[in-house]
């Protein structure tokens, strides 16, 4: 039998709050009671590729810490700084992963192309195939961008699903929506609110949430 | 276009489903679902490319009709892994289904029954 | 053996049909767009074909990915919402056929 680097682990951590640190990442921690037949396969796949040398656990443990420090904030800094400066968001249309490493932010990886929505159009983002979506900038999709529901009626009723996230356009406003089925990835800068003028990069940021830049939401209003 | 309509991939739903409304409650993944995206990453990156997206794609989209509607998101991509895995020489059936046997007798003596 | 990519066959503006084809496979052109008509709308770059790389091969040679732009009152038959509503999506050259602006403005439900 091979030793494993978890090997030890497991025998005292299975009754804590796993905190996520480095070391317990390859816990045998199960929420909810014990094991389902996936997550034993999980365990099972990921032994064996560790014997087999197919992959590290040092480069698992980097790679699941790396998706989880992905959030929408590198999004909202984007979309603040696009705000504030038209020849930024200029350059983020242009070409989206040089724009970004001005904020230090690395979007390696699928192309990503950004959609501009204004008083005219408001864009809205799907993967109807799969759930294609923007990583780098906004972290792991939640569940129902993935969704059946979601990925089916976007495409064919797209102001019935902004209306269940709360967001009613003006009858003034066409709608967008992009079906994202290749192999770039979307990005939506939400048109700016009203009542905004004067405010700080870092506070334009908090109005931009991960649903205004999928395009379900608009940003968020001041006050 | 009864034979060709049978070659509508499951996944492919643009325009189906229209009555359902969405469920918009959010559950942070669990650390087994975090483990499954992380493994799946590194074994499609183009460094490393154990098999490539699309191959992964496929994978999932063409798993058996019954699996694919009962299980959720992560589950399908851990069966698509192992059929991936298999498929291209890495691990074999037997070996897994011996390492899940040695996985629960272990789970059993640290008390998680499995 | 030349990888090349293929000649870029369309530019933003023409008018397009996707193939009415429905075989099966690993295919990224959406069912509810086969065999409608739209404009090209932007071009996003040549990128691999992922019906053969699936099947475990590179993929080659590259082809151009196009926004297609589609009237969503020219998809759906009870689409709720304005007729200047669009739908864009991402599809590769081979998918294409040469359409008409006639074939645009007769549109895809009459």
């Amino acid at each position: 039998m091979s030793s494993h680097e978890h090997g030890s682990e497991h025998s005292h951590d299975h009754d804590h709050d796993h905190a996520h640190g480095d070391d317990d990442l390859l816990a045998e921690v199960f929420e909810g009671g014990p094991p389902d037949d996936y997550e034993v396969l999980e365990i099972a796949l990921r032994e064996l590729l560790f014997d087999k040398g197919v992959i590290t656990p040092a480069e698992l443990k980097a790679k699941i810490t790396e998706w989880d420090g992905k959030s929408p904030e590198n999004g909202a800094r984007l979309v603040a700084r696009a705000w504030v400066d038209p020849d930024f968001k200029q350059r983020l249309k242009d070409d989206f992963y040089s724009a970004a490493t001005e904020l230090d932010i690395d979007t390696a990886g699928p192309k990503l192309v950004a959609l501009e929505s204004d008083d005219d159009v408001h864009h809205v983002f799907v993967c109807t195939l799969c759930s294609c979506y923007p990583r780098a900038v906004l972290g792991i999709p939640p569940e129902w961008y993935k969704s059946k529901e979601y990925r089916s009626r976007v495409v064919v009723d797209p102001r019935g699903v902004l209306e269940e996230f709360g967001t009613t356009l003006p009858d003034s406003v066409d709608v967008r929506v992009t079906d994202n089925t290749a192999e770039n990835r979307y990005f939506i800068i939400p048109k700016r609110p009203e009542g905004t003028d004067g405010m700080s990069e870092e506070e334009l940021a908090k109005l931009v949430t991960r649903d205004s830049i999928i395009g379900v939401t608009e940003a968020l209003k001041p006050g | 276009m009864s034979e060709e309509t049978s070659n509508r991939g499951q996944h492919d739903i643009g325009g189906l489903n229209v009555d359902s409304l969405i469920d918009k409650s959010e559950h942070r993944l669990s650390l087994s679902e975090r483990r499954v995206d992380a493994m799946m990453n590194l074994l499609f990156a183009p460094d490393r490319k154990i098999f490539n997206i699309d191959e992964m794609r496929n994978a999932i989209e063409s798993l058996p009709s019954d699996l694919y509607e009962k299980y959720n998101y992560y589950e399908r991509w851990t069966l698509a892994m192992e059929k991936l895995l298999i498929g291209k020489g890495i691990m074999t059936a037997e070996e897994i289904a011996a390492k899940v046997t040695e996985i629960r007798a272990r789970l059993r003596e640290a008390g998680i029954s499995a | 053996m030349s990888t090349d990519p293929l000649p870029q066959r369309f530019r933003v503006g023409d008018p397009v049909r996707v193939k009415p084809e429905f075989r099966p496979g690993h295919l990224r052109t959406p069912w509810y767009i086969r065999g409608k008509v739209g404009v090209v709308d932007g071009t996003i770059g040549n990128y691999w074909n992922p019906e053969t790389s699936a099947e475990g091969g590179d993929g080659k040679p590259d082809r151009m990915v196009y926004h297609v732009c589609f009237k969503q009152t020219d998809l759906w038959p009870d689409y709720h919402g304005k007729n200047s509503d669009e739908l864009i999506v991402d599809i590769q050259d081979h998918w294409l056929d040469a359409a008409s602006m006639e074939e645009v403005k007769a549109g895809n439900l009459s």
